[in-house]
């Protein structure tokens, strides 16, 4: 038993934690009649994980298995097009850009770090800066190879596209991705041409972002949650295109894109006093929209540092102290953006720290039932633990996301409150019936999906050794 | 599951008309817990306590049993466990009693408190420590005291027994490191509840109100010992190593 946290670093849970090398040996754990371990009773569900980043709970299996993908590597082109590449679930996208950017191909969408592994991209269907252009992960998969309980099953948009939409975005509840066909994107250099405009408040942030994306493939805004006032929701955009090697200047034209960096720095241990307090995160937050140029076109940007700001420090998730962090990511319809401007006032209002907000249009959606960008607004944001006031705060947040028919990012929850999940994620019993079918006795649990009753709500009947409750004598005098 | 703040789903209250461990038990509901198994001795209290938390939107359900019974302590347990839907985030060690005037010279009544406060509790634990082990997730607070710090002449029947059950707690806290399931141990001073009605308040005196949300604050940040106030922590520091001579005449 090994204790396994989320990158927030909230509650941990312990699993028996395996690492199989192939898909045959990950079918020997997955498939077949669900064994209890000798003594311990019967079994308590198995659910994989990749390289741990998911914020909350998702990738823990209390008192049961984790397959961890680590050992699930290789990288190579596949024979069905240009720019088509095979990769084992457990390759992190860092490894799979080393590899692919000097051959001239980039990956089709990022999240905002490289350390994801290419199985947890599609688990989470993971959303970049270019979602309203290119949509999400899972647009760009060609193929699968999953592993449920009933099987080894080769998945795609064209084949079984109900179990493969289910898998894509589906928290890992459909079985344990082995190995992943993935269109990249072609590039000429490693270089960004980034516009920069700096905006005074959340309206402007907004309406700038709505234009830039009518231009641009990529867009991001880095919102301050702490400013009140007529500077409420003053922001950062950040709108770029991948540079041709006619615009680098003449000396660099020549060579392959190259590969990104290592990390530069790393957090040796969880600070142990609150670095991030409301006055030091107003600091900085003040520094950062202070920094950044009123407007700026057309200056070159190295790949990483666009897509990756944070990866250049290791470990970032320790600063937030050893209560550790929670993110909170929604979605609201475009229709629904005035609830972005209500959500930011009720953080600023709160004087709850928020390190630097990300906002972003997302657009239209792609056919998972559970994955989580859809078209419209989106916001992220990152609390410390510890100000009594923030569940109540993200309790509030949640009513106005739900009450707008918007929702949460299950990959990066650990506190939300069941009773929103069926509003938030509508098409769950779409899910429910793949997940009947790959995965009769209810074998793929996540502390995530126990939690959120994901499995309750889906209608799958109790998994063996959690059906008690009818069996329970009765001394209840309720 | 326990959410990012620690904050239960489900929970079991060993002791479950303890009014530090009432008012525990309404914020939590309050917050994300929707099931709850209230075990103790009184039926009718606990049918009361538990009728409160259904109109407030939990399950609950209860159990009774007898501390004096130590033989039981295993069962009620698994009960208690089974009734939550066979898994359970919380559990509340609030068993105990204070004694009432004279008890120190009753050798059957001694005998008792030792049984009620410790003994049972003690096996108890042993009982949700192997459960929460299995589940590989879950926190058992333990309801200790500063009575248990250093006992006083006041009251030490309760004091002994307080300082047995710490000690117990305490290396269970670090047994189970590793093992996904943790132990809180609470430590308040005087709390007015009706364990200690018609005492008159020490210094330091908080309210179960107090207790409890200093418990729930707690649960997010793992820690294992818990003083309530928090000042008693560095007051008990000092305290601990009074002369002898000095500490028995401390006011009662």
């Amino acid at each position: 038993m090994r204790v396994l946290r989320g990158w927030g670093r909230t509650p941990a849970s312990a699993a028996t934690v395996v690492a199989p090398r192939d898909t045959a040996e990950v079918a020997s754990l997955v498939c077949g009649p669900s064994r209890g371990e000798p003594g311990r009773g019967p079994a308590r569900g198995l659910i994989a994980r990749g390289l741990g980043r998911s914020y909350g709970d998702a990738a823990q299996c209390a008192g049961g298995v984790v397959v961890t993908t680590a050992a699930l590597g290789g990288i190579g082109w596949s024979s069905g097009g240009q720019g088509l590449v095979e990769v084992g679930a457990g390759v992190s996208l860092h490894e799979l850009m080393t590899w692919s950017l000097p051959r001239g191909w980039f990956l089709p969408v990022t999240p905002g770090t490289r350390s994801v592994s290419v199985g947890g991209a599609v688990a989470a269907d993971v959303h970049g800066k270019n979602h309203h252009r290119d949509g999400s992960f899972c647009r760009h998969v060609a193929a699968l190879e999953l592993v449920a309980p009933s099987g080894v099953y080769e998945v795609g948009p064209d084949r079984d596209p109900e179990l493969f939409w289910a898998t894509a975005g589906g928290m890992g509840l459909t079985g344990v991705v082995t190995r992943v066909t993935l269109q990249l994107t072609p590039v000429e250099t490693d270089q960004m041409v980034v516009d920069t405009h700096r905006l005074e408040d959340l309206e402007a942030v907004m309406s700038a972002m709505e234009a830039a994306d009518a231009t641009h493939r990529y867009s991001v805004a880095w919102v301050d949650c702490g400013a009140r006032g007529r500077r409420l929701g003053r922001g950062v955009l950040t709108a770029g295109e991948h540079a041709t090697s006619a615009q680098l200047p003449p000396g660099r034209r020549s060579g392959a894109p190259s590969p990104p960096p290592p990390p530069r720095l790393r957090v040796p241990a969880a600070t142990p006093v609150d670095l991030l307090r409301p006055s030091t995160v107003r600091a900085f937050n003040e520094l950062w929209y202070r920094r950044a140029p009123r407007r700026r076109l057309g200056a070159l940007e190295p790949l990483p540092s666009f897509f990756h700001p944070l990866d250049s420090l290791a470990d970032w998730n320790l600063l937030y102290g050893r209560r550790g962090l929670v993110q909170y990511q929604f979605v609201v319809p475009l229709a629904e953006g005035e609830v972005v401007q209500r959500a930011v006032k009720a953080i600023a209002a709160s004087r709850l720290p928020s390190v630097l907000a990300v906002l972003k249009r997302f657009g239209p959606a792609d056919p998972g039932p559970l994955s989580f960008p859809r078209e419209g607004w989106t916001l992220a944001l990152d609390f410390p633990v510890g100000p009594p006031g923030l569940p109540a705060l993200l309790d509030r947040l949640d009513d106005l996301v739900a009450g707008a028919g918007g929702r949460v990012y299950l990959a990066k929850d650990a506190r939300l409150d069941p009773a929103h999940v069926e509003a938030m994620y509508p098409r769950l019993g779409e899910l429910a019936a793949v997940r009947h079918r790959v995965d009769p006795d209810g074998r793929l649990q996540s502390d995530l999906s126990r939690r959120l009753g994901l499995d309750r709500v889906a209608g799958l009947r109790a998994p063996a050794g959690r059906g008690i409750r009818a069996a329970a004598p009765g001394q209840s005098h309720g | 599951m326990d959410d990012a703040f620690g904050l239960p789903q489900s929970m079991v209250v060993l002791g479950g008309t303890s009014d530090i461990a009432t008012a525990l038990v309404r914020r939590l509901v309050a917050a994300r817990c929707r099931t709850v198994v209230l075990a103790g001795r009184d039926p009718e209290a606990l049918a009361r306590a538990a009728g409160t938390l259904r109109r407030e939107g939990a399950a609950a359900s209860v159990v009774t049993f007898d501390a004096a019974d130590v033989s039981s302590a295993g069962a009620v347990v698994e009960r208690c466990v089974a009734q939550a839907g066979g898994e359970v985030d919380l559990v509340v060690m609030a068993v105990g009693q204070l004694g009432e005037p004279g008890h120190e010279a009753d050798p059957a009544r001694v005998a008792e408190m030792a049984t009620v406060n410790f003994t049972w509790p003690a096996a108890a634990m042993a009982a949700v420590a192997g459960r929460l082990c299995a589940q590989g997730h879950g926190r058992l607070v333990v309801l200790s005291s500063v009575a248990g710090v250093r006992v006083r002449r006041a009251n030490y029947v309760y004091g002994a027994t307080k300082a047995g059950l710490d000690g117990f707690a305490l290396g269970l806290a670090d047994t189970l490191r590793g093992s996904g399931a943790s132990v809180q141990i609470v430590r308040p001073g005087f709390v007015r509840t009706k364990m200690t009605a018609g005492r008159r308040a020490a210094a330091l005196a908080t309210g179960p109100e107090q207790v409890a949300a200093a418990i729930v604050a707690a649960m997010a940040d793992g820690r294992t010992v818990v003083w309530v106030p928090p000042v008693l922590r560095w007051a008990f520091l000092v305290l601990r190593h009074l002369p002898a001579a000095l500490w028995r005449r401390l006011p009662g």
